[in-house]
C-alpha cells in the first residue's frame, strides 16, 4: 500500500512551496507526524510531518524544487522499498500482469500532471470576467468564485475590485502576482475639462518618463522610510576649515555631498543588501557602488551616476559631482551616465526640506534623502546644551528585500561614520 | 378615454392609412362582407367599397402574386392571410419573387402581408404557427411583430408606408387581451427599433410578440421572489433587427435569455445568439440561454399545448440558473 505525501497548503492564498531539505531518505522508517521534510513558502517556512507511518518509498521532488500545493512529493509505504525504481512503480496496484506496463505509464503521467503549475485556463470564469481581469491587471487566481462549480462571476470580480480599490497593493496574503504599472489608470477618470480656467499643456518626454517611473516604483516595491538625526558638526568644521584651499587646489567646491557619499559607500560595504536588486526570485548583489545623485533641473529631474564611487576619495567624489551636475544642466550627459546606478542619494535639503520620503529609483532597493543641515540646540552626552549642525537623513527601502532592522543598522552605522569623519579623508 | 385593443389598433391603422392614401387597398379571404375571421377588417368594405376591399379565392399564392403585380403598378396592397400558417402556400411568391424583385429588375414591392400568428388559443397545428424563422434567411423582406396595441398600430402604418415587402405578424392571443390608451394623432413605430419594456441589472430577456408579456410576468415574479432584476427587450422588428439595442442590454447585464414562442431548433433565437457570441463575447458572464417551444408541431390537446409553450415558470427557471451560473 502506497500513501501519497503532498505539498501542504500553508495558508489559503499559497499556491506553491519549495522543498528546502529532506529530513528522511528513501528507505528510512518514519512515524506518523514525524517531520520528514522542510518547506519554504511565501508565508512561512515549516517542517512537514508524515501523514502516515511506514517506509519512505520514493521521493518525487528534490531539494530546492518548487511544486504546487497538493502535488505529490513522496510516497510512504508499508513494505520495504525495492532497489530499482521500475520495481517500485510495479508495486502500484495493477489489475493484471498484462496491464502492468500500462499502469506504470499512467502512474507517471499522473505525477507529471501533478507537477504542472496551476493553469490560468483551468480557472472557471467567463469571457466577461477574463476581459475585466485583463483590463484591471488582476490575476484570477486571487479571486474566490461563488458561481456553480466555483466559477468566478462578474459579481465576484466586482466584489474583489471594490475590496482592492482603496489599497491596490496592500494585500499581504496575496500570492506573488505581477501588478502591471498601468493597473490603476483604468479606474481613474479624467475629471478636469479644458476651459477658460485651465491651460492644457502636453507633458514633456522627461515628465512622462518621471511620471511612469514614479508610479512603477510605487507599484513594484513596498516603500518604507526610516529617519535618523545625524550630527554633521564635525563635517561642517572640516569643510569650513578646508573649503578655500580645496577649491583653489582642485578647482571644485567642497560641499557636504561628497562627505555623505563617502559615508554611504563605506557603509554599503558592510550592508551589501542595500546595494542590490531583485530579479525574478533572485537577489542580485552588486559588487560595485554606482551612486546616483538626484539633480534638480529647471525642467525636471535627472539622476546621473557616479561610477565606482567606492574607489573614489573626497576629491574624486567632489569632482564627479561637479562634473555630472554641470553637464546635466547643460544637457550633455551620455545615456550610460544616467543608468546602472546601484544606490541613489537625493539632497532635497539644499532647498530647505527637513525630512523627505523619497521614492526608490528602480531596480535599486534603497534611496537616501538628505535633509537641510541646520543649527539646533542639542543635549550633549554630558547633559550640556550645545549648538550643533544637525540633519535628518531618510532612508527609503524596499521591504520585499530589506527588513527594518537591517535598514536601521545600516543607518546607525552611517550615522556613526558621518559623525566620526576623519580629517585624513581630505588628503 | 376608452382603451383600444390590439385588434382594434390594427383596424384603426387600416382605416387611417386607406383614408390617407388612395393607393392603399386590402385583399384576402372573407375580409370584405364577413369582416375577416377575427373581424380585423370589419367595416372596411362599407367605407371603401369592393374595389379597395377585395375578397379573394382561397389561394395564398394568388393573393400575394396579385398584390405584387398591383404594387409594381403603384398601389400599396395589404394582403391578409386568414391564419399566418397558410403563408407557407405563398412562400414562393414571397421569397423568390417579392423579396428579389427590387434586386432583379429595380421594381419596388410596397406590399404588406399580415395575418394572425401564434398559439395559446387551442388552435392546433394548422392555426398556431410562428413562421418568422421561415423568412429570417430571406434578404429583401422585412418582418415585424408587435406586442402592444400602440406598436400594432404604429408598426402597421410604418409597414404600409414602407417601399419594401413587409411581413406583419399579429399575435392572435393578444387581439383582445392587451389594450391601451392610444394617441389620437397620427404616429408610426419605425421598423428596426426595439423597445426596452423593463429595465434590470441581472439578466436580459430578449423577446417579441406575445412572449413580451410572459417575460414581464416572469420579471415581476423574479423581482418579488428572488430579488433578480430582469431586463425585458421587445425586439418588435425581426428583420432588420436592432443590434444596438441587443448590445446595450448585453453590455449592461452580461447574461442573456432569448425567448420566443416558435419552436427552439432553427428558431430566430439562434440568429440573436450568434450575433451576441460574435460581437459581444467578452461581455458574457454566462452561456446564452434560449427558452422556446418544444420541437414538435403545436399540440391540439390543451394540457399538451400548455406543456409545449414557453411560460413564466420556464423563463424564471432559466433566469435563476443563469444568475447562479
Amino acid at each position: 500500500m502506497r500513501h501519497e505525501v503532498v505539498m501542504p497548503q500553508m495558508g489559503e492564498s499559497i499556491t506553491e512551496g519549495t522543498i528546502i531539505k529532506w529530513l528522511k531518505q528513501v528507505g528510512d522508517r518514519v512515524e506518523r507526524d514525524e517531520p520528514i521534510f522542510e518547506i519554504s513558502t511565501d508565508k512561512v517556512d515549516a517542517e512537514i510531518p508524515a501523514p502516515q507511518a511506514g517506509i519512505l518509498l520514493e521521493v518525487l521532488a528534490g531539494e530546492n524544487q518548487t511544486v504546487p500545493v497538493n502535488a505529490v512529493v513522496a510516497y510512504i509505504g508499508d513494505e520495504a522499498p525495492v532497489a530499482a525504481p521500475a520495481a517500485a512503480q510495479a508495486a502500484a496496484p495493477a489489475p493484471s500482469n498484462g496491464a502492468a506496463s500500462a499502469a506504470t505509464r499512467i502512474d507517471e503521467a499522473d505525477v507529471e500532471d501533478a507537477a504542472e503549475p496551476p493553469d490560468a485556463l483551468g480557472i472557471r470564469s467567463s469571457p466577461l470576467v477574463r476581459r475585466m481581469a485583463r483590463e484591471h491587471g488582476v490575476d484570477l487566481r486571487q479571486i474566490p468564485g461563488t458561481g456553480i462549480g466555483g466559477r468566478i462571476t462578474k459579481r465576484d470580480f466586482l466584489a474583489f475590485l471594490e475590496q482592492r480599490q482603496p489599497a491596490p497593493v496592500a494585500m499581504p496574503a496575496a500570492a506573488p502576482v505581477a501588478m502591471p504599472a498601468a493597473a490603476p489608470s483604468a479606474v481613474i477618470e479624467a475629471a478636469t475639462l479644458p476651459g477658460d480656467d485651465v491651460e492644457v499643456v502636453p507633458m514633456t518626454a522627461m515628465r512622462k518618463k518621471i511620471a511612469d517611473r514614479m508610479v512603477f516604483s510605487k507599484h513594484t516595491s513596498p516603500h518604507v522610510t526610516s529617519v535618523f538625526e545625524v550630527d554633521l558638526t564635525r563635517i561642517h568644521r572640516l569643510r569650513e576649515r578646508n573649503k578655500r584651499d580645496f577649491e583653489a587646489q582642485h578647482g571644485v567646491k567642497l560641499t557636504f555631498l561628497p562627505f555623505i557619499i563617502k559615508g554611504v559607500t563605506d557603509t554599503l560595504q558592510a550592508w551589501p543588501v542595500l546595494n542590490a536588486s531583485i530579479e525574478g526570485d533572485n537577489i542580485m548583489y552588486k559588487k560595485r557602488c554606482h551612486i546616483g545623485i538626484a539633480v534638480a533641473l529647471d525642467w525636471g529631474l535627472i539622476v546621473p551616476v557616479i561610477r565606482h564611487a567606492e574607489e573614489k576619495n573626497l576629491i574624486g567624489l567632489a569632482r564627479s559631482i561637479s562634473d555630472l551636475a554641470n553637464r546635466a544642466r547643460a544637457k550633455q550627459l551620455k545615456p550610460e551616465e544616467v543608468t546602472g546606478g546601484t544606490f541613489t542619494i537625493t539632497n532635497y535639503g539644499s532647498f530647505g526640506s527637513l525630512i523627505g520620503t523619497p521614492i526608490i529609483n528602480q531596480p535599486q532597493v534603497a534611496i537616501l534623502g538628505v535633509g537641510a543641515i541646520v543649527k539646533r540646540p542639542v543635549v550633549t552626552d554630558d547633559d550640556a546644551i550645545a549648538v550643533r549642525h544637525m540633519s535628518y537623513l531618510s532612508l527609503t527601502f524596499d521591504h520585499r528585500l530589506i527588513d527594518g532592522a537591517v535598514a536601521d543598522q545600516f543607518m546607525s552605522q552611517l550615522k556613526q561614520t558621518l559623525e566620526a569623519f576623519q580629517a585624513t579623508e581630505l588628503r | 378615454m376608452a382603451l383600444t385593443t390590439y385588434l382594434e389598433a390594427i383596424r384603426q391603422a387600416l382605416f387611417e392609412e386607406m383614408r390617407r392614401d388612395p393607393t392603399v387597398f386590402c385583399l384576402g379571404e372573407d375580409i370584405g362582407a364577413y369582416g375577416g375571421a377575427f373581424k380585423v377588417t370589419a367595416g372596411l368594405l362599407d367605407e371603401f367599397g369592393p374595389e379597395r376591399v377585395i375578397d379573394t379565392p382561397i389561394s395564398e399564392a394568388a393573393i400575394v402574386g396579385a398584390a405584387c403585380g398591383a404594387a409594381h403598378l403603384g398601389l400599396r396592397p395589404v394582403a391578409e392571410m386568414q391564419f399566418i400558417d397558410f403563408i407557407s402556400c405563398a412562400f414562393d411568391m414571397l421569397t423568390n419573387y417579392a423579396a428579389t424583385s427590387r434586386y432583379r429588375q429595380g421594381l419596388a414591392v410596397p406590399l404588406v402581408v399580415r395575418g394572425p400568428s401564434g398559439a395559446g388559443v387551442r388552435g392546433g397545428p394548422f392555426h398556431s404557427l410562428n413562421p418568422e424563422a421561415f423568412f429570417m434567411n430571406t434578404p429583401g423582406l422585412k418582418m415585424v411583430e408587435p406586442a402592444t396595441a400602440y406598436d400594432a398600430k404604429g408598426l402597421l402604418k410604418a409597414a404600409i408606408r414602407d417601399d419594401d415587402p413587409v411581413l406583419y405578424f399579429e399575435h392572435k392571443y393578444l387581439y383582445r387581451r392587451v389594450k391601451e390608451d392610444l394617441p389620437e394623432t397620427d404616429y408610426i413605430v419605425p421598423i428596426g427599433q426595439a423597445a426596452l419594456r423593463r429595465a434590470g441589472t441581472d439578466v436580459s430577456i430578449i423577446t417579441f410578440g406575445a412572449m413580451v408579456h410572459v417575460a414581464l410576468e416572469a420579471a415581476e415574479t423574479l423581482a418579488r421572489e428572488d430579488d433578480i432584476q430582469a431586463e425585458v427587450l421587445d425586439m418588435r422588428s425581426l428583420l432588420p433587427y436592432d443590434r444596438e439595442a441587443i448590445a446595450r442590454t448585453v453590455r449592461k447585464t452580461n447574461k442573456v435569455i432569448i425567448l420566443h414562442e416558435a419552436t427552439r431548433t432553427g428558431g430566430i433565437g439562434g440568429e440573436f445568439a450568434a450575433f451576441i457570441a460574435e460581437e459581444l463575447f467578452e461581455h458574457l458572464d454566462g452561456p446564452i440561454a434560449r427558452v422556446a417551444s418544444i420541437d414538435t408541431p403545436t399540440p391540439y390537446s390543451p394540457p399538451l399545448e400548455d406543456f409545449f409553450l414557453p411560460n413564466a415558470e420556464k423563463v424564471m427557471a432559466a433566469a435563476r440558473k443563469l444568475v447562479e451560473y
